[in-house]
């Protein structure tokens, strides 16, 4: 393989894998505050993209991208006050059926707003021909642009979680809700605070991966199924475990076609997560003993 | 409890009746599209159609004083559902005839049903298995593959292109599509030196392009498929600075894809038929008239541009409804009078059918079109 291929596969597998790792994330966040897996969270993506499109008819982009992230946020905190917060204790399995109807309601309502065309955001630089060449490969600059924000958004979650005080509130909710709520924490509000969390950065890199991907009413799905496999490949609730993992299998898919047929790229990426399942169910990077104390 | 048995269904017997005698003029035409879905830009389009000309029809006072019924029922593009859909429509509501599935894979799945049903289906999907073998009761409007394929392969050769790469999407359309290429390309001197499938919710092919780009010989590339992936390949061949012809099939015939690759859709090569050049015709050409006023109506009415998919759907309504004034409300009448038809005028070509051939269309039907400023235009040497 020559290195101008190599350094190709790699520009590909970097931006499927952090798009999986954002899309992870946004599900350790929930998990972590609520014990919970929101399968709402690939609609988020698709919504934040879909908003933004909207809107950029009117704004300008930045602005657009800007206020499609706000919006969003505020269904991520609508959908938790309309139909989580009030449950009392519920069921891990009742709240798997909430999050799938959740799913389902928001790609209906998005199929009547805009349709079941595609659409998509314009390209942040150049056009659908513009391309930069680094390390020898040829790429659009959106995938920078991928890149660049979403590095920067874990930079920035994990910087929220360990040095600010809501972050602490959060993680000390995620390490026992009960403790939490004795010391103080309203930990209702942490859970909306993590919904909209979630929803926030499920939306922005739904608008960075809009010109590369397209944005379509159901390609919500298709990423919740990866990001869901991030998350358990890195081990429930570890967001910094779910940016490897999501890279890892990115890698693994683009560089899986340069043995075997495109055609068996989604199987490989399920057959890794089955195997985890069946090997390491905690996880590439979770502990055992930690993962035997959670519920789900 | 028994006379009230009885009575409850001598009741509903009379409802029934009267019900049947309440529609005696009205035709029930039944149609399977995929309206929503991942198929939803062949569907849509279609299902707009047909009820546009349904109203145009009703509005007129019928065929012959038939009124038409339209009962189009949203198959999402899952052949399970166009399934359970082709049995209602043919066991309960005994529907007259059949309009759509939109995708081949769902017609294949029903192909049997309809035949032993004794329902005239019109299918609006492209794969050649519809017609090949001929089942009495099913037809089709869209252009054979086969066709495209050759077409595609005629201009390679003028191109002097020998050596190539085949993509395709793994939805029914793209593996007949990839079938009939692997077929005429020995006939054709042609080689097909990488093959690769994708799923159909592809939604980046940058690293099968890079893959595909290592092979120097490569001279052009064909996408087969209907999906948002024939932009998506276009960008990515581009983007990866890759600058072989690209050809597509006749499913790139939707204006959206054009612009949804922007830049990246200049200069892609494709078979079609004649609607999405209707205006540049000369006035010579027989299905100018057809096609100018089909794409007038439609996008005054819808506000979106006409495709040649919307074009399948007034293809096999239109069929039919000649079919019904020719014959009347006869099934069998009305299907000798499709197998029959000579010279019909349609938005897919000039529909000749014949007891062998329930397409009717021959390789002329294809007009191969290029993009040039976001628009399509005849391609020209």
């Amino acid at each position: 393989m020559t290195t101008e291929l190599f350094s190709q596969y790699l520009f590909a597998g970097v931006t499927y894998g952090i798009i999986y790792a954002i899309v992870g994330i946004g599900f350790n966040i929930i998990y972590n505050t609520t014990g919970i897996i929101n399968f709402a969270q690939g609609e988020f993506v698709m919504l934040g993209g879909m908003i933004a499109i909207s809107l950029a008819q009117w704004l300008p982009l930045p602005l657009a991208i800007a206020v499609a992230v706000a919006l969003v946020m505020l269904i991520g905190a609508l959908v938790e006050m309309i139909f989580i917060r009030w449950l009392d204790r519920p069921s891990v399995l009742r709240m798997i059926i909430i999050t799938i109807g959740i799913s389902i309601l928001i790609r209906e309502v998005a199929l009547h707003i805009w349709g079941e065309g595609v659409r998509s955001l314009p390209y942040f630089n150049g056009n659908e021909i513009t391309t930069v060449s680094i390390l020898g490969a040829r790429i659009s600059p959106q995938v920078l642009w991928v890149i660049g924000v979403c590095t920067i958004m874990v930079v920035c979650l994990s910087l929220f979680f360990r040095y600010t005080l809501q972050g602490k509130k959060m993680q000390a909710c995620a390490a026992n809700r009960m403790a939490a709520t004795l010391c103080g924490i309203n930990t209702k509000n942490m859970v909306t605070l993590s919904f909209m969390l979630s929803a926030g950065i499920g939306a922005l890199a739904g608008c960075v991966m809009s010109p590369i991907t397209y944005t379509q009413y159901d390609n919500g799905t298709g990423l919740a199924i990866k990001g869901f496999t991030v998350a358990i490949l890195g081990g429930l609730g570890n967001s910094m475990a779910a940016v490897a993992a999501g890279l890892l299998l990115g890698i693994i898919e683009a560089f899986s076609i340069s043995v075997v047929p495109l055609a068996f790229q989604d199987a490989i990426s399920i057959s890794l997560l089955l195997l985890i399942l069946f090997v390491r169910p905690h996880g590439l990077f979770g502990r055992k003993d930690a993962a035997g104390l959670k519920e789900f | 409890m028994k006379r009230f048995v009885t009575g409850f269904i001598m009741s509903t017997a009379v409802l029934a009746i009267s019900a049947t005698m309440a529609v005696a003029g009205t035709i029930k035409v039944g149609a399977i599209l995929a309206v929503t879905g991942g198929a939803s830009f062949l569907g849509g389009p279609e299902a707009r159609t047909i009820e546009m000309l349904a109203e145009e029809i009703n509005a007129k006072g019928g065929i012959n004083g038939n009124k038409i019924e339209l009962l189009i029922k949203d198959s999402g593009g899952s052949p399970e559902k166009a399934i359970s859909f082709a049995k209602q429509l043919i066991e309960e509501e005994k529907v007259f005839a059949i309009i759509g599935p939109s995708t081949s894979g769902e017609t294949m799945k029903i192909k049997q049903i309809c035949e032993e049903g004794k329902t005239i289906l019109l299918s609006c999907a492209a794969a050649e298995a519809i017609v090949d073998p001929v089942a009495k009761y099913v037809f089709k409007t869209p252009q054979k593959d086969s066709h495209a394929a050759q077409k595609i392969f005629t201009t390679m050769k003028e191109m002097g292109i020998a050596k190539i790469a085949v993509v395709s999407g793994n939805t029914g359309f793209g593996q007949a599509g990839k079938a009939q290429l692997e077929k005429l390309a020995p006939a054709n001197g042609i080689q097909i030196l990488a093959n690769e499938v994708y799923d159909s919710k592809a939604t980046d092919l940058s690293a099968v392009v890079a893959k595909l780009m290592a092979n120097k010989e490569i001279q052009a590339v064909i996408n087969w498929s209907i999906v948002p992936a024939q932009a998506i390949v276009a960008k990515n061949m581009r983007q990866a600075g890759w600058n072989v012809p690209l050809f597509q099939s006749h499913g790139f015939g939707n204006i959206k894809y054009v612009e949804a690759a922007g830049a990246a859709a200049e200069g892609i090569i494709f078979p079609a038929g004649r609607l999405l050049i209707a205006g540049e015709l000369p006035e010579s050409n027989p299905q100018k008239a057809v096609l100018v006023k089909y794409a007038k109506d439609y996008e005054a009415k819808y506000k979106e541009t006409a495709s040649t998919f919307g074009g399948h759907g007034y293809d096999a309504f239109m069929i039919l409804a000649r079919a019904i004034a020719q014959a009347g409300s006869d099934r069998e009448k009305a299907r000798d009078a499709i197998e029959n038809m000579q010279g019909f005028v349609g938005t897919g070509g000039v529909f000749n059918f014949t007891a062998a051939d329930h397409n009717g269309l021959d390789i002329d039907a294809f007009a191969m079109l290029t993009v040039k400023n976001g628009k399509f235009v005849e391609y020209k040497k």
